[in-house]
């Protein structure tokens, strides 16, 4: 509750700070996601679920160095309650200097080069409700030093209010046997999510070679989830962790070679996991415009399964075709296989995307899930396969 | 005895030809480098500059869709390296924000980072793409990255009148890898020493592209610059438009301005 009254104290005095001079922007979109299969789930949603959201963003530069920035958040969901939902992406006051730059307020961070799962970033929640695809993310409050030198730069990162993950409700599709309960949410800390949590990052480049190391000392973004003892809802552990990540990507022409790994403790054993692998282009395809991307990544993750939050990505293998037609609408076509290696268990995914006319943008997402049965993290989702088509308009 | 003389003054002659022509070949190298490097120096010292771009692209049937970018120069005065560049989208507004840092190099690859706001995410690329096209339009990655003097072997051809001036016509072939195209013809005007067309030969040598560089003004007592580039593909009849504004030079831009960790936060 504290959490939500500082979060609209801090939006109004944003919202009274940018004037008229503030340049605004955003996109106000509908989506429809059908389900293709019967719920698996009692209460569960069938068929359609409609939705609409809005994204804002004011930018505002009150001085050469000052940068203002305001990114408000809202989806209304016609059949998840848990789906309707509000965040503040970010709500920030940035000062740049020639060599370092001081943020107050909320943000996102993105670290990583990988494409089938950001394994090294870590900063944000991800807003699982939004997508499966986990590139949604709530915003963070930071306090974010850089330092630009000759050699790189260096971040650091004091987050004082940790932002719990978002789950589907009773209705929500995309969810396990029993719903997540929000109010019961446990921390290891006793300052629960006011635990400051800690982060420091260095990045740079030499020649072809893009390099970054990160650690992280505070809440795990992800939970453990434990079943209550009447067996009825599923609650929340967020466990205290020290990370150690390095992301890596060797870029030598049409080739960018990847690699993310990190080394963690604090959930059971200590354990490695990383995601290692290579995307090549070929440009101007059968002397077309457009470009044909080719991805594979292989994923590895040794962690403690009674003991670490679940990740069915332990022993995986992803193959992606990436298609951009490099035309007036930036259509663009992303095909994804993710395969377990053990049990056989895989997802196909689509995104396809076009923009039409100015100002409107149309796209497809799609998933199946593949003998999913054979896996006990992804039974869950057996019957979930699903058709996204969104409609957005940005101004 | 006459034909003996004869044939011999023919030798000669001839050998003096295949001489002159020699002299003649490495000559036009040499006056179509210098006249290259006129002009690349007529802008040396601009230190560092920013424009508004309005991109016009049309197809053969006449339909039009705009672009609104924004770009960075931060000079880099050495000839065996490249200029910094960054280019920051504002419309269509579903691509607001992206943006692409370029260091480029002489024959090397350069390098490339391109920001995608979607995810707040920085991704290095490959910029062995250099004929690909820059976001849909008809400029090729090259036309906007490879503009150093040392990029290209020079050849004079010959000089001529060009609308109201009188233009020296350099033939230039690219030295970096991955070009296509096989050469460029360049026309340099002689009174300010600025380009006033550029045709572009595809790796067939068949003509693929003009570039016309139009109203020229002098920024800041000494920096030529075209404000109307108008790109027409030949084999396509599509055409891009590149309609510069709010030229400004010496902003005090710095090195760090131009580094990858800027890119989420530059507007």
């Amino acid at each position: 509750m504290r959490a939500k009254t500082l979060l609209s104290y801090l939006s109004l005095a944003l919202l009274l700070t940018l004037t008229a001079k503030a340049e605004f922007s955003g996109e106000l979109g509908i989506e429809s996601r059908l389900f293709l299969k019967q719920a698996q789930y009692a209460e569960q949603l069938n068929a359609l679920q409609t939705s609409a959201f809005v994204e804002a963003e004011w930018s505002f530069m009150p001085s050469a160095h000052t940068q203002l920035s305001f990114v408000p958040f809202i989806r209304l969901d016609t059949r998840d309650q848990n789906r309707t939902h509000a965040d503040i992406r970010e709500a920030y006051w940035l000062y740049m200097a020639d060599e370092w730059e001081l943020l107050a307020g909320f943000n996102r961070e993105f670290w990583g080069v990988t494409e089938s799962r950001h394994l090294v970033n870590v900063i944000n929640q991800i807003d699982a409700v939004e997508s499966l695809d986990g590139e949604d993310y709530l915003g963070q409050l930071m306090f974010n030093l850089s330092l630009q030198k000759d050699y790189g730069r260096f971040s650091f990162y004091l987050m004082p209010l940790f932002r719990e993950r978002t789950f589907s409700g009773a209705e929500g599709r995309l969810r396990g046997a029993a719903v997540v309960d929000k109010n019961s949410t446990k921390y290891q800390s006793n300052a629960k999510q006011w635990h400051p949590d800690f982060a420091l990052r260095y990045a740079h480049y030499i020649g072809d070679w893009d390099l970054g190391l990160s650690y992280f000392d505070g809440t795990s973004r992800a939970p453990m989830l434990v079943i209550n003892s009447s067996q009825a809802h599923l609650i929340a552990h967020y466990d205290q962790i020290k990370q150690l990540a390095v992301d890596l990507q060797y870029t030598d022409q049409q080739w960018l070679w990847k690699f993310e790994g990190l080394l963690r403790e604090g959930q059971g054993h200590t354990f490695l996991a990383s995601v290692i692998g290579l995307e090549y282009s070929w440009f101007q395809w059968l002397a077309s415009n457009a470009d044909l991307g080719f991805l594979i990544e292989h994923l590895y993750d040794g962690r403690d399964l009674e003991e670490a939050p679940r990740s069915h990505q332990d022993n995986d293998i992803f193959l992606g075709l990436r298609y951009s037609l490099n035309d007036f609408q930036d259509s663009a076509l992303l095909l994804g296989l993710m395969r377990d290696l053990d049990d056989g268990s895989s997802s196909l995914r689509l995104e396809a995307e076009r923009r039409l006319g100015s100002q409107l943008k149309l796209e497809l997402e799609a998933q199946l899930f593949i003998n999913s049965s054979a896996n006990a993290t992804s039974r869950a989702f057996q019957d979930d396969d699903f058709i996204v088509l969104r409609l957005a308009h940005h101004y | 005895m006459r034909t003996h003389l004869t044939r011999n003054r023919l030798s000669i002659a001839a050998l003096m030809y295949l001489f002159l022509c020699s002299v003649s070949a490495a000559e036009v190298e040499t006056k179509g480098y210098d006249i290259a490097k006129r002009s690349d120096h007529s802008d040396q010292g601009f230190s560092d500059s920013t424009a508004s771009i309005t991109m016009v692209l049309r197809n053969a049937a006449g339909a039009e869709s705009k672009r609104q970018l924004e770009i960075r120069t931060l000079e880099v005065m050495n000839e065996d390296s490249g200029d910094k560049s960054l280019i920051i989208f504002s419309s269509p507004r579903d691509i607001k924000g992206t943006a692409l840092l370029s260091f480029a190099k002489i024959l090397e690859a350069d390098d490339q980072w391109l920001y995608l706001p979607a995810l707040k995410r920085v991704k290095r690329i490959s910029s062995s793409n250099k004929s690909g096209p820059f976001v849909g339009s008809e400029f090729a990655f090259e036309d906007f990255t490879a503009n150093e003097l040392n990029k290209y072997t020079h050849k004079w051809l010959r000089t001529e009148p060009c609308a109201e001036f009188i233009c020296d016509v350099i033939e230039r072939q690219p030295r970096y890898e991955n070009s296509g195209y096989t050469r460029q013809i360049a026309w340099l005007d002689q009174a300010v020493y600025q380009m006033r067309k550029l045709e572009f030969y595809d790796r067939k040598n068949t003509l693929l592209k003009t570039l016309k560089f139009e109203d020229y003004e002098k920024f800041n007592d000494g920096y030529w610059r075209a404000k109307r580039l108008l790109m027409h593909n030949h084999q396509t009849e599509k055409n891009t438009d590149l309609l510069y504004s709010n030229y400004e030079f010496k902003t005090g831009l710095t090195a760090n301005d131009f580094v990858k960790g800027v890119l989420k936060r530059a507007r």
